[in-house]
């Protein structure tokens, strides 16, 4: 493939993302503002008059009809503002930049973690099926699947805190004693290390370990058993058979050829569960005190601060894209036959 | 890239990826002898409370990083809890005070020597600016103010640097401690106008993130949702010198998490747990718990007149016989409050407020009053209640039912979300049968029947109108307490609340703090934060 096909390929993608975008804000936009509970009664706060709540239905432009407030919208959205929450006052924009780099790092940690276990144990579930290997991991499998989030963070902060006090104070990203290091990425560990300073980067990555595993142990289970899958499926077509044949090394068998053929699917897998852990850890960021964006989210809409929802809700979904978009690069970079038009 | 180097990149990053899981980490020494931990649920969404959309929370930021013209004083509950006693103000950036022959005016002093933060010395014309704006800015902070007669920038002179006058509307008793409330803080006005704004005038953008005040902490860090840290104001002479000289405060969302961090020691003072978590933690003797019974605050049942059989007296009094009160007491409050119940007599003694109502769990005088409203089959009810608060309130409805089912009347429970509360029980008041936990700042039943009450008040969620609680509540919101007209006019009021009962009081809540015990001065205030300049902690 040539670097222009690529590129090509790469706006193709971007051009037919741009529909969905556009729907992606109208209906947020619609679905915001169908939510029972009136934002102007909450903000108004506790001792309100019916005065005080029309003063700020007004301020917040409550008071002009769908289509005028949709307008507005959009061309705030053109020149790049996403409006300013209205239960934080800050602008939507600014809480994303803070809240989204802690949600990533927590979720790239927890993928790592989730790789680095899930993928040998499907290889070697597979290589010795309805052995105890494979049997050991079904086992672990379903227990990760089957044990809801929030228990296994409460397990993990009882046993390894609150009893064995070897893991540090379940604070959120950083423990008392630090301050955060300047921003750069957003990412404290990226940060620490950036700015030279190694104890902060051990203090920023003990907070993400217990988060970490735990929201990596939810995923192990598609992962785990897409890994067995494809690779079960791979192991026993004609080209292996071939390859054992000629003589080839096991390992060679294992890695050159069956893996990378079976790598397609985990792939897939893969992306699926990176979207479905960034959206989806308000649990995990709730017992871990991690200011993270599903937590944004929920209180945003819990307050019917619609702003700040729809600016998440937009976020994502540009994240969606553009995570989509690189699954599908590196298709074409693991396996050649996916063409420029698949 | 080419696709055989992509592979063996990504067989490298796969092996590399193994994260030392099992490395030990010391648990951290709590040597911290002037720094003091705080772990809390919600955390603070703006620096400025008079800000709109400016959540509780926040409250703490004007009652630690600013100063108000007087302050509260403290007395000694029996167990001793600290808290503020209302009867008694205190000068904070008034040195003094005196209230005109006429009793239309009071004149304030503003002490000698108080300087903000910058070393700008406080003066008359900061106080004006900034009740200027409390009362400008519309809004809550507008109608607080108004609680206390103090309606608009006319009635606040600037007399010189050190003398700050109001003009009263009317006599009233609420004025003064409307002052000491966390609304009217004074803003460093120099600073404050220098960020202001022609669309902004009062520099609320400026003030909302940057705190410019006087008061006892400075702001040293806020990342919203994380953490709020403040240190001490070295310079401080409105009082006594804070005892830490750092606060920090973390979000921690998760109760069971506070309770975990608090007795590791991690965390010196934590907020906001579950009335269980509270009554484990003081059986084990290891913490100190504050239990301060909050005031003029009622769990209740509101009752709401447009509500067809609601509208018969005799249904409400029966409804308040067929309340489980002991049951729901133990089993939703987990005793962490003040019995308001079981009350001798139907003509109040006292006008303590407040005070248990003349009511006990009672199923055959419930059945017989139902008989005699005509309601002898019963009917069928919604009994509402605000998910936000389902830790208590949950179990609390379930008893209820299972008690109103033993006289007939059919209740189904509507949860009703945290943001659709407000809308549907105080603005459109539509809820048949609801839980309620409203509370008063300022202490007096008359505030209370204000508030509650009387025709169309926002927490007047039961729709109540009765003419002569219009006017008994009318006369006695400004009458000074030792009026002679107060006493028998108050009584007359609590009695109409117990023979009418729109609203069934079935507790008086407490507000719990748990603390270390090297810990001390914690304080229980109305607005229900930490007020962090009473606070010293004992090094270890």
């Amino acid at each position: 493939m040539n670097g222009n096909g690529k590129l090509r390929m790469i706006i193709g993608r971007l051009g037919q993302s741009i529909p969905s975008v556009i729907g992606i804000i109208i209906v947020t936009f619609v679905l915001t503002r169908a939510l029972p509970g009136d934002p102007a009664v909450y903000f108004a706060g506790p001792a309100a008059t019916p005065e005080s709540i029309q003063q700020i239905r007004e301020s917040l432009g409550l008071d002009k009809s769908w289509p005028e407030q949709f307008l507005l919208y959009v061309r705030d959205l053109a020149t790049g503002d996403l409006g300013v929450s209205i239960s934080t006052g800050f602008p939507v924009a600014e809480e994303l930049l803070r809240r989204l780099p802690a949600s990533l790092e927590l979720t790239l940690l927890a993928l790592i973690f989730s790789i680095s276990v899930a993928l040998p144990l499907g290889i070697a579930a597979a290589t010795r099926p309805n052995t105890w290997v494979d049997q050991l991991c079904r086992l672990i499998v379903t227990a990760g699947v089957s044990l809801p989030v929030f228990f296994t963070g409460l397990f993990m902060v009882y046993i390894f805190y609150y009893l064995l006090g070897i893991a540090p104070s379940p604070l959120g990203r950083l423990d008392i004693i630090y301050l955060s290091p300047p921003q750069v990425t957003g990412f404290y560990t990226i940060d620490a290390l950036l700015d030279g300073d190694l104890e902060l980067f051990g203090a920023a990555l003990a907070q993400l370990i217990m988060p970490a595993v735990t929201l990596g142990t939810f995923t192990l289970a598609p992962l785990a058993r897409m890994t067995r899958g494809a690779m079960l499926q791979v192991l026993s077509s004609d080209f292996i058979r071939t390859a054992r044949a000629s003589g080839l090394k096991r390992s060679t068998v294992l890695y050159t050829y069956a893996f990378r053929n079976a790598l397609l699917p985990i792939l897939t897998t893969l992306g699926m569960v990176f979207s479905f852990m960034l959206g989806s850890n308000v649990l995990v960021e709730k017992v871990f005190a991690w200011p993270g964006i599903g937590s944004f989210a929920i209180e945003a809409l819990i307050v019917s601060d619609y702003v700040a929802v729809q600016g998440f809700v937009l976020a994502m979904a540009l994240l969606y894209v553009a995570l989509n978009l690189t699954i599908d690069i590196l298709y074409t970079l693991v396996d050649p036959r996916v063409g420029l038009d698949s | 890239m080419r696709r055989r180097d992509f592979i063996k990149t990504v067989g490298v990053a796969v092996g590399a990826s193994a994260i030392p899981f099992l490395r030990h980490l010391p648990a951290h020494a709590a040597g911290r002898g002037d720094t003091l931990v705080v772990v809390t649920g919600n955390g603070p969404n703006s620096m400025d409370i008079q800000r709109k959309g400016t959540n509780r929370p926040a409250y703490q930021i004007a009652v630690n990083l600013y100063d108000r013209l007087v302050g509260y004083g403290t007395k000694t509950l029996e167990d001793g809890t600290m808290m503020y006693d209302y009867q008694k103000l205190e000068p904070e950036v008034a040195e003094s005070w005196e209230v005109a022959a006429d009793g239309m005016s009071i004149s304030f002093k503003i002490r000698d020597g108080a300087t903000f933060w910058d070393g700008s010395p406080i003066t008359a014309q900061d106080v004006k600016w900034s009740f200027d704006r409390a009362v400008s800015l519309g809004g809550f902070p507008t109608v607080q103010m108004k609680a206390g007669s103090l309606e608009k920038p006319e009635q606040f002179e600037a007399v010189d640097d050190k003398t700050f006058v109001i003009k009263l509307l009317r006599k009233s008793k609420l004025t003064l401690p409307d002052l000491g409330v966390p609304v009217p803080i004074i803003f460093n006005s120099k600073v404050a106008k220098a960020n202001a704004t022609a669309d902004d005038p009062w520099a609320t953008e400026f003030l909302h993130r940057t705190p410019a005040g006087g008061g006892a902490f400075m702001l040293e860090r806020w990342e919203p949702g994380q953490q709020t840290v403040y240190t001490r104001y070295d310079d401080w002479k409105n009082g006594d010198l804070p005892g830490v000289k750092r606060v920090i405060i973390r979000e921690i969302p998760s109760a069971s998490t506070r309770r975990a961090l608090l007795e590791r020691g991690d965390a010196d003072v934590s907020l906001d747990l579950p009335p269980k978590d509270f009554a484990e933690l003081q059986k084990s003797g290891k913490f100190t718990i504050n239990a301060a019974p909050i005031e003029n605050s009622l769990a209740a049942i509101g009752l709401n007149l447009t509500f067809e059989p609601f509208k018969n007296k005799l249904v409400r009094q029966a409804i308040a016989y067929s309340v489980p009160y002991d049951q729901i007491f133990k089993q939703a409050a987990f005793e962490r409050g003040i019995p308001m119940w079981g009350g001798k007599s139907f003509t109040p003694a006292t006008i303590e407020w407040p005070q248990p109502f003349p009511y006990d769990t009672d199923y055959d005088k419930a059945k017989s009053l139902l008989q005699e409203a005509g309601y002898a089959d019963g009917f069928d009810v919604p009994l509402s209640f605000n998910l936000g608060l389902a830790q208590w309130s949950e179990p609390m409805c379930l008893l209820l039912q299972e008690s109103l089912a033993k006289v007939g009347i059919k209740a189904t429970i509507d949860k009703i979300p945290g943001a659709n509360w407000r809308t549907a029980a105080l603005v459109e008041k539509k809820l048949p049968m609801h839980v309620k936990n409203f509370g008063g700042w300022l202490n007096y039943p008359d505030y209370y029947s204000f508030w509650v009450y009387q025709k169309d008040r926002l927490f007047n969620s039961m729709n109540y109108h009765n003419e002569e609680v219009e006017k008994l509540t009318d006369l006695t919101l400004h009458l000074e307490v030792d009026d002679p007209q107060y006493e028998p006019n108050i009584k007359k009021l609590l009695t109409i609340f117990f023979d009418e009962v729109p609203l069934i009081p079935i507790y008086q809540p407490y507000l719990d703090v748990a603390t270390q015990k090297s810990v001390t001065g914690y304080e229980y205030y109305f607005h229900r934060q930490l007020d962090c300049r009473s606070f010293k902690k004992a090094t270890a």
